[in-house]
């Protein structure tokens, strides 16, 4: 169950092998984790996350593959994971990839793989979480979206317009749950210094996992439906969300 | 939700209006592989009334008064009855309920199933002492138990949380009175010391008794406080304008909080603001006034939906008690909340006497102290957590009705006896049929 404080004890990520889920699991464990399911497709970093849990004392730690991509193997994932730790407290939704916005690598293919790993793959399997999680009559739900979802750019305009459209599911999703005691909490974080983002000039008001994470414990612990990283990302975006589409495209990324 | 209006999970309700109804809830849950709990008033603060995902009886339906023996003031009434409707009933027939809480919304069943105390516990102990009887639907059928007629069962039923079935009638003692109104002799105490030591020995003469703490002072203020002490008045002591209508009972609830706030009402600025009024406004010795039922035992019953005031975020109560030999730990937890910025809202102070039969009774011979908590502080799982090691290393325990957050290591140490009720459960109720979201999160079970 969730306590009062908003802490879990069953969670499980999509994407388990991601610095920003191992660095919330990891303060998780801290406070009342019992049993998690990391599901990824990285092996290397799975691994790493699972072995780096089990050592915290995590009593119960679990792997599973999770592929974006392979959507027919959702529902089974599901029921995977329920046989393996009962019940969900907290679900992390954090698989994603930057890939390119380069129009020429951009073929078909790759957009819609892309497309597919950033918001489809984690819709279709948030989905499949949700109604297990309505039927257990409680639960949250915890989406990494992105700032670059909010207004688009064009350094990274497939990841941004798929954060988009994963942003605008989840924020439907939280309304269609509403009364069913389960939550859905989004995270908009700005530029976070990852493997994902390696190579990459650092933008403004870059953050690390480590303060994705923190953020990320404040919010359950404040029941927030939506959570800024930084905070101050909220009245920033609420300004470049209606500057001129001329000014924007000025505005170095 | 819980009163702390936090945490809340969904379950499909049934309204019980008899005890048949229940059995057949329970048997459909029986059938169908769910899990089944009862619900009374919503008046524990965390998740003890919660079944995510499963059947909540809702007992308030199932609220008849059944037999009042006037003579000998003993009561036989629905599970689903209210502290508030018996008095309404008995107190003009000068009987009063052994034991309230603070609040006269509560369910009778919700009182067994807690084992709740109250300002008297110092001399009469918790309500699960003044049962006669109850009957109970577990798992496996509906059984007649008290302290004399399967005990065992009876003891698990006490404190047990509602995990042994559900409550559907209680037999209770009431107690003689010859008014409706309390003599009530108040006191200012300047500290944490003080305040203790004048309970202490307001105890020895008082049937009642209990302390607020301004959770906010500290330093050489630290624990001021404002203790109450009152006996049931005889007619003598009211004055002869209440003397014709001695009995007189109509509580009121003149004030409500109709909506919760976007954001929590209760802040620092607000509450030194009503503490400092509150301490002040409070004599430093005042003996023989004459206040009414509702006034000395549920003054907080006067505002509707006061637990409104902390916004959606909600609150948690902690009320741990220590023996008396770890007097020390309750210095040290508001200490410890202060140091933390956490706001120790409301709190109480009160000694307890004797413990229960009942191996999950919350009571032991000790201070116990409640403080009402914010929820939404980043400091505040933590500084519970650091609590709760203060107080299980002192021999004390948290009080699971309040509970929304205990360590599950920490269960059988604050109850050692957890293990032995446990069983009990388990012989009536094999697949564990009966289960809250509260025993889920204290057992860590999926």
């Amino acid at each position: 169950m969730n306590d009062a404080t908003g802490m879990p004890q069953r969670v499980v990520v999509l994407g388990g092998g991601s610095e920003i889920a191992r660095a919330l699991v990891v303060r998780l464990a801290a406070h009342r984790l019992r049993a998690v399911v990391l599901a990824g497709r990285d092996d290397a970093s799975l691994e790493a996350a699972a072995r780096e849990l089990e050592a915290l004392g995590v009593p119960q730690v679990e792997r599973t593959r999770f592929e974006a991509n392979d959507v027919a193997d959702h529902e089974a994932l599901v029921h995977r994971v329920l046989e393996r730790i009962g019940s969900v407290d907290l679900l992390l939704v954090a698989a994603g990839s930057l890939g390119t916005a380069e129009l020429d690598a951009l073929t078909p293919e790759v957009v819609a793989q892309l497309v597919g790993t950033n918001f489809t793959g984690p819709a279709a399997a948030t989905a499949a979480f949700a109604r297990a999680m309505r039927d257990q009559g409680s639960g949250r739900i915890v989406v990494l979206s992105s700032v670059a979802g909010v207004r688009v750019r064009r350094s990274n305009f497939v990841y941004g317009a798929a954060k988009a459209g994963l942003d605008g599911f989840c924020q439907g999703l939280a309304d269609a749950l509403e009364g069913t005691g389960v939550q859905v909490t989004i995270v908009r974080p700005g530029f976070v210094r990852t493997r994902m983002t390696a190579g990459l000039a650092a933008a403004p008001l870059a953050v690390g996992a480590d303060d994705v994470a923190d953020a990320i414990v404040r919010g359950l612990e404040r029941g927030a439906d939506v959570v800024w990283v930084p905070a101050v990302f909220q009245v920033l975006l609420a300004f470049a969300r209606h500057l001129p589409r001329a000014l924007w495209r000025r505005i170095p990324s | 939700m819980g009163f702390g209006r936090a945490a809340g999970s969904v379950a499909t309700l049934h309204e019980a209006r008899t005890a048949r109804d229940v059995e057949r809830v329970v048997a459909d849950a029986r059938a169908a592989g769910g899990r089944v709990l009862a619900r009374g008033l919503g008046r524990a603060y965390g998740d003890a009334a919660q079944c995510a995902g499963g059947e909540l009886v809702d007992c308030t339906p199932m609220a008849r008064l059944l037999e009042l023996d006037s003579e000998h003031g003993v009561v036989r009434a629905e599970g689903g009855c209210s502290i508030a409707s018996l008095l309404r009933t008995c107190v003009p027939r000068g009987w009063f309920v052994p034991v309230t809480p603070g609040t006269r919304h509560v369910t009778l069943g919700g009182a067994v199933a807690a084992d709740v105390h109250g300002k008297n516990h110092h001399r009469d102990g918790s309500f699960g002492g003044h049962v006669v009887a109850l009957e109970v639907v577990g798992a496996s059928g509906t059984a007649r138990v008290g302290p004399g007629l399967d005990p065992e069962r009876y003891w698990a039923t006490v404190g047990g949380m509602g995990l042994t079935g559900v409550v559907t009638e209680v037999t209770v003692k009431l107690r003689r009175i010859a008014t409706s109104r309390l003599a009530v002799t108040t006191e200012r105490a300047p500290d944490l010391d003080a305040c203790m030591a004048r309970l202490t020995e307001l105890d020895a003469g008082h049937g009642y008794t209990v302390a607020w703490v301004d959770g906010l002072a500290s330093g050489g203020r630290l624990g001021r406080s404002v203790i109450t002490a009152g006996d049931h008045a005889a007619l003598d002591d009211l004055p002869a304008g209440m003397r014709a209508d001695a009995l007189a009972y109509d509580p009121r609830t003149p004030l409500s909080v109709p909506v919760a706030p976007p954001v929590s009402l209760v802040g620092r600025g607000t509450l030194r603001a009503f503490n400092e009024a509150w301490y002040r406004k409070a004599p430093r010795r005042r003996v023989g006034e004459i206040q009414s039922i509702a006034q000395f035992f549920h003054p907080l019953d006067a505002v509707r939906d006061w637990n409104r005031l902390y916004g959606p975020r909600g609150f948690t109560q902690y009320q741990l008690v220590v023996p008396f030999s770890g007097a020390d730990v309750v210095r040290r937890t508001l200490e410890l909340l202060q140091r933390a910025h956490v706001l120790p809202a409301l709190c109480v102070l009160k000694s307890f006497g004797s413990a229960s039969a009942a191996p999950m009774s919350f009571p032991m011979p000790g201070w116990t102290l409640a403080a009402d908590l914010p929820l939404g502080s980043p400091a505040l799982a933590g500084v519970l957590d650091e609590i709760d090691g203060v107080v299980a290393g002192a021999g004390g325990r948290v009080y699971l009705a309040k509970d929304g957050r205990l360590r599950p290591e920490l269960l059988s140490t604050m109850y050692p006896r957890v293990a032995e009720w446990r069983a009990v459960c388990e012989r009536h109720d094999p697949e564990q049929l009966f289960v809250s979201d509260l025993w889920r999160r204290v057992a860590a079970v999926a």
